[in-house]
């Protein structure tokens, strides 16, 4: 995966770059790669996708399954969120998971939360379809929403990497590749 | 006080209120004490007073009166009410000040309320005959005003600005407020939006929407409001639409819905939390570049010839 302008076919910006603000994590939890992107809206609300360059998303990777039961106690499918502060959300810190990937080739990819907040909802679309999440990984086949506090909305991205810095990330990556090989 | 001591529940303390005892609280306490307790707590005639009154400070003011009407929106940098971050006034003006400013000085009022049959966003025109609203003036120092006043009042509001205009301005009762929440909750609205498709078009791909009727759908809280509402699943139904053909990546959509409806989510999908949707109807990408409100299918408040 390699990152390129994008083409504006439509003179008009889409619907993440007119609400959000792109933030990046690479490598989460030390696995080489696995990269996610976090699309801050300007009401402070996280929507937790993964960015491009993620394994998931490679040309021949098959989803077999997705869960979000990520312990023996623990569904992300169970948070119940009521009235307008959101009370009984799961609190998510930001090496909480959120979801596990089985691909058919054996390998399994945990996603990360990576934003303190509380969890709104999780992705169930991607459930029954798991190839939206290959199709649309920044729209329909985004993670899950979490709301960070209020007091904690402009610090949460302190930790996380603009798309400029990601991208050049990502190009490091791939000149250090080509060198060796 | 003693009343509030009778029924404790109806008179609770909150930041927003000057006073504990306001006229909801009031008209619910009485509609909630038996009538055995209230003849005991206070009988006719009443009980010679013990002390002699003394009084501290006399304040008058004038019952609040309602003036109504319905506004149209032509720009798409208006907002309904003031835009204001951190002390920081992100955009001018306002919808309501706009329209209250003008009858504040005439009424010589303190303050106002201003409510409508729903709103529309910043960037959203209204069109057509325009949205029902009611605003309260508070402690007004002048209250009596012919037909033919209001009616210059309108023009006033009218000829001093082109981003919105007013009609059938009138003076009503306090029963508006209910008008405008009825308006709000119960009645249909018709839009018109502007559409874009990632795949190109032709017009015969357009057509099976114009067959669609009452169409349901299931919208969870839209993101760039949930963090100020709870996160919910709201059936709505959109009764039609009609579809007008631009070019390639273009249409115009014409619809009707329930009241309610988020219209831009209904369009663009809002990440499949709205579903069905344009896109997903349409099997691939749509975006709504331009809304309008076409109509509110309010028959308040009365319309005036004029």
């Amino acid at each position: 995966w390699i990152p390129s302008p994008k083409p504006l076919s439509r003179g008009v910006p889409s619907l993440v770059d007119r609400y959000f603000t792109r933030w990046y994590k690479a490598d989460v939890k030390g696995k080489p790669c696995e990269d996610h992107c976090i699309l801050q809206h300007s009401n402070r609300i996280c929507v937790i996708t993964l960015a491009g360059s993620h394994p998931v998303l490679q040309s021949g990777k098959t989803i077999k399954s997705i869960s979000y039961q990520i312990s023996t106690n623990c569904s992300r499918l169970q948070n119940k969120v009521s009235g307008k502060f959101k009370r009984g959300a799961q609190f998510l810190t930001e090496l909480a998971p959120l979801c596990k990937i089985y691909c058919s080739d054996g390998e399994e990819y945990t996603i990360s939360s990576c934003v303190r907040g509380r969890l709104m909802e999780v992705n169930e679309n991607i459930l029954h379809k798991p190839s939206i999440l290959q199709e649309k990984p920044s729209t329909e086949g985004y993670i899950a929403v979490v709301l960070p506090k209020f007091e904690e909305s402009k610090s949460i991205t302190e930790g996380l990497l603009t798309q400029k810095q990601y991208e050049e990330i990502v190009v490091k990556r791939i000149n250090a590749t080509t060198a060796t090989s | 006080m003693e009343r509030g001591a009778i029924c404790p529940d109806c008179f609770k303390p909150a930041k927003n209120k000057q006073s504990v005892f306001t006229r909801m609280a009031v008209m619910k306490a009485l509609n909630k004490i038996k009538e055995e307790d209230f003849h005991k707590q206070f009988p006719c005639p009443p009980n010679s007073p013990k002390a002699v009154c003394t009084v501290l400070e006399i304040e008058c003011a004038h019952g609040a009166v309602f003036v109504a009407g319905r506004y149209n929106k032509y720009s798409r940098s208006l907002p309904q009410t003031p835009w204001i971050i951190d002390g920081e006034r992100k955009l001018e003006s306002s919808v309501e000040e706009l329209i209250s400013d003008h009858l504040l000085t005439v009424f010589k009022a303190e303050s106002f309320n201003f409510s409508s049959s729903g709103r529309e966003d910043v960037d959203v025109r209204t069109l057509g005959n325009g949205r029902p609203f009611a605003i309260e003036l508070v402690n007004p120092h002048r209250v009596h005003f012919t037909s033919q006043e209001i009616k210059e009042l309108q023009q006033k509001i009218n000829k001093s600005s082109n981003k919105i205009q007013v009609r059938d301005l009138q003076l009503v009762t306090r029963e508006a407020i209910g008008h405008m929440k009825e308006g709000e909750e119960e009645k249909t609205k018709t839009y018109s939006a502007l559409i874009w498709t990632n795949k190109a078009i032709q017009k015969k791909d357009i057509e099976f929407l114009n067959d669609i009727k009452d169409l349901k759908i299931d919208q969870k809280t839209p993101l760039r409001v949930l963090h100020r509402r709870p996160l919910a699943v709201r059936t709505r139904v959109i009764h039609f639409m009609e579809t007008h053909y631009v070019d390639a990546h273009h249409f115009r959509l014409y619809l009707k819905t329930q009241a309610g409806t988020y219209i831009k989510e209904f369009v663009h999908g809002d990440f499949g939390r709205t579903k069905p949707n344009i896109g997903s109807l349409m099997n691939m990408t749509a975006d709504i570049l331009e809304l309008d409100v076409e109509s509110v299918d309010v028959d308040w408040p009365p319309a005036l010839d004029d």
